[in-house]
């Protein structure tokens, strides 16, 4: 494996069985018991090696699959296929026991500051937990000088140390949740839409917080977001998802002005601009379901370029010029 | 230019047990025939509440304190309940983010539809159908005859909102008030929805009040922009005028943290601090404590007026 590469996520695939009880499997057609399970197939086979010190950023349509990513990288959820690589070590087979020196290493942050926070814990309380845990033989003094150093580094006084969540601002409290993941000395972080709740003058604020740290600390950062603006400015390669597959991987440079994939450039299109007026690409159709994936291209159904082949063949992965990787058979067949 | 909406001087209080919380303070606007306006502001800044006001659905502990609100010279803001049941949903619309708020899930898109304009009008059962037909159309709902029975959670979330906006169309309003009404939907979606509410302003001759957080969005879809914060308005103008060239602080401050308008190495501009809540807004000027150009005078509360930009703001260091 390159040696540059720290996490590498290969043909990760995550389904969710949502039959519910037992009876529910069974049907009844054509004078025959049949089982059917009801599948959600939320993430099909995608693979990302992310650099070390870089920032890859997720994006794509709500339910297309971002945060079921993020959470089978972290070992929250187990995979159904798949490999996880951490340096070059896998770890997505490994017992809870094994991957423990990996759960320090990687951290994630989540988008609701008010639901990741213990309301009934103090900040000091919160941010000691992870130390604890990961370094249990740290006496008091050198923890309390821990915790005071990160409140420091994400701008949050030290003496706040007795407050509790609910005496914080939205903003105030994602400082802390970056807090508590920088507590173990993490390379690695996963931050999940960690803007989203926030106002626009607080989210400059927790993004130039979060370049800031990467640079003091090298972090390498799994970035997952709905704003194509923040994630074109703070991206080195962003990874567009449609229904549970990655249509497209790209520098973000490369991305952003020369988008390769339909689903890309629909998407790009319909960014508002500001002071620009509309002129973005309709999409007809509704997005699938991705219990009933349809066939072949999964874009298919909302695509002006699709052909006979696009309904019935699954693209795979291409590289193209700029190293841009996508998954079109207009593309490959140079009609695109 | 022919009025339609004009709000004079209104304030709104929330009586708490312990003090009284001034969420909307003394806001004037006005919106003309078919003009489509947009008011801005962080979360908490009062635009909901604001929203609410107008229409006069504002309830406990909430109350318009004082100030008007005429629509084509009538003062509604005095009117009976029954009176504004007249107003609401037949002269003035509204829609929400969530369209689930304003669709009741028991019952079909055609039962909803029908209801809206029986309460307002009385009209053959066919009559009652074609106008629903003819305003799903509107907003390209694919074969409506077939959508008419169908249930609100056999829509996806961008048809629903559709939906709301069909029926909002029903009783031919004048003036459409929309609370981020884009804000759950995804970008592809948000872009359909914007480009449908813009057309029907225009077809239709309807006034648009937008009320969202998004910058970009209301400079797309709007003609004139309101920016809140605390409470108050900082600032109002036309549209190109307010994002090419902001006088307020607080304006300058939300458009240069967007990413397109961060520093050479990197680094987005950020406004300092939060905005107080509404027991905490600092004397004087509400935006003091988180302006690098306060000075002594910002003790002294800056009103709105028209500066040389031509603008209005309130700012005691904008000339
Ligand atoms: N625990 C779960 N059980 C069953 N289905 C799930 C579960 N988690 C996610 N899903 C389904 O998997 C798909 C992908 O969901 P996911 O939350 O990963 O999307 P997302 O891209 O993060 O969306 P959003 O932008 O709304 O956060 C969706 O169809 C979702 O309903
Ligand atoms: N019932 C209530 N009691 C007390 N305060 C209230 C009540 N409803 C609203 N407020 C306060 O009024 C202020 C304005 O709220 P409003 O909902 O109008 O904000 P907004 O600008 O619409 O924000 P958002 O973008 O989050 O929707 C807030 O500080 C809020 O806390
Ligand atoms: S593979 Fe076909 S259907 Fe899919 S995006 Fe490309 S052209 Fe469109
Ligand atoms: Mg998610
Ligand atoms: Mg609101």
């Amino acid at each position: 494996m390159d040696p540059l590469v720290l996490v590498s996520i290969r043909n990760l695939v995550k389904r969710f069985d949502i039959t519910g009880g037992w009876l529910d499997q069974f049907r009844f057609s054509g004078g025959k018991i049949s089982k059917e399970r009801t599948v959600v197939r939320a993430v099909n086979g995608v693979s990302i090696d992310v650099a070390q010190g870089e920032t890859v950023s997720v994006v794509g349509e709500s339910g297309c699959g971002k945060s079921t990513l993020a959470r089978t990288v972290m070992g929250l959820y187990p995979a159904e296929e798949g490999e996880v690589y951490y340096k070059n070590t896998r770890i997505d087979n490994l017992s809870e026991a094994q991957r423990q020196p990996f759960r320090a290493r990687m951290q994630m942050v989540f988008q609701d500051p008010y639901a990741s926070l213990n309301p009934r814990m103090t900040l000091g309380e919160i941010l000691r937990e992870p130390i604890r845990f990961h370094q249990p033989k740290l006496d008091k003094g050198a923890v309390a000088e821990k915790v005071a150093l990160v409140m420091e580094q994400v701008g949050i006084d030290p003496d706040w140390h007795t407050r509790y969540p609910h005496e914080l601002s939205g903003g105030q409290r994602q400082r802390i949740s970056i807090a508590r993941a920088l507590t173990v000395e993490p390379e690695f972080i996963v931050a999940d839409e960690p803007i989203a709740a926030l106002d626009v003058s607080i989210q400059a604020q927790i993004l130039n917080l979060m370049m800031d740290l990467q640079e003091q600390n090298n972090l390498t950062y799994l970035f997952i977001s709905h704003d194509l603006s923040v994630v074109e400015h703070i991206s080195k390669r962003v990874a567009v998802m449609y229904l549970g597959s990655m249509c497209e991987l790209a520098q973000a440079e490369e991305l952003f002005q020369r988008p390769r994939h339909p689903y890309t450039q629909a998407l790009l299109s319909a960014i508002p601009k500001l002071g620009k007026a509309a002129s973005h690409e309709k999409l007809t159709g509704d997005v699938p379901s991705p219990i009933n994936l349809p066939p072949g291209c999964v874009f298919h159904t909302r695509c002006r370029h699709a052909n006979d082949r696009c309904r019935l063949e699954i693209p795979q992965l291409l590289t193209v010029e700029g190293g841009t990787q996508v998954a079109c058979h207009g593309v490959e067949e140079g009609r695109l | 230019m022919d009025k339609l909406l004009t709000i004079n001087n209104l304030n709104v209080d929330f009586t708490l047990r312990s003090t009284t919380l001034r969420a909307v303070n003394n806001v004037s606007l006005s919106v003309n025939k078919s003009e489509r306006l947009g008011i801005v502001g962080e979360s908490g800044a009062g635009k909901s509440v604001l929203g609410f006001s107008i229409i006069n659905l504002i309830s406990k502990p909430g109350r318009i304190a004082s100030g008007t609100v005429m629509l084509q010279g009538e003062e509604i803001s005095s009117y009976t309940y029954e009176q504004m049941r007249q107003i609401r949903g037949n002269r003035i619309s509204m829609i929400f983010q969530d369209p689930m708020m304003t669709l009741n899930p028991v019952l079909t898109i055609g039962e909803q539809m029908r209801e809206t304009i029986n309460a307002h009008a009385s009209m053959s059962a066919a009559d009652v159908d074609a106008i629903c037909l003819e305003k799903l159309r509107k907003v390209y709902i694919p074969s409506p005859e077939k959508r008419l029975d169908q249930y609100p959670h056999e829509f996806s979330g961008g048809m629903r909102q559709r939906i709301i906006i069909a029926i909002s169309l029903l009783t031919n309003p004048s003036l459409i008030i929309a609370d981020e009404p884009t804000t759950a939907l995804d970008v592809t979606i948000q872009a359909e929805i914007m480009d449908l509410l813009l057309e029907l302003c225009e077809t239709e001759h309807m006034g648009l009040i937008l009320i969202t957080h998004d910058l970009a969005v209301v400079s797309q879809v709007t003609q004139r922009i309101a920016v809140m914060y605390a409470g108050s308005i900082v600032e109002q103008g036309a549209t190109e005028q307010l994002i090419t060239n902001p006088q307020h602080p607080y304006t300058k401050g939300l458009l240069g943290a967007l990413p397109q308008r961060a520093s050479r190495d990197g680094r987005l501009n950020q406004i300092p601090g939060v905005m107080p809540g509404l027991a905490k807004i600092p004397e004087g000027c509400s935006f003091r404590n988180r302006c690098s150009l306060a000075a002594d005078i910002c003790l002294t509360q800056p009103v709105l007026e028209e500066k040389t930009s031509g603008s209005q703001v309130a700012c005691h260091m904008v000339k």
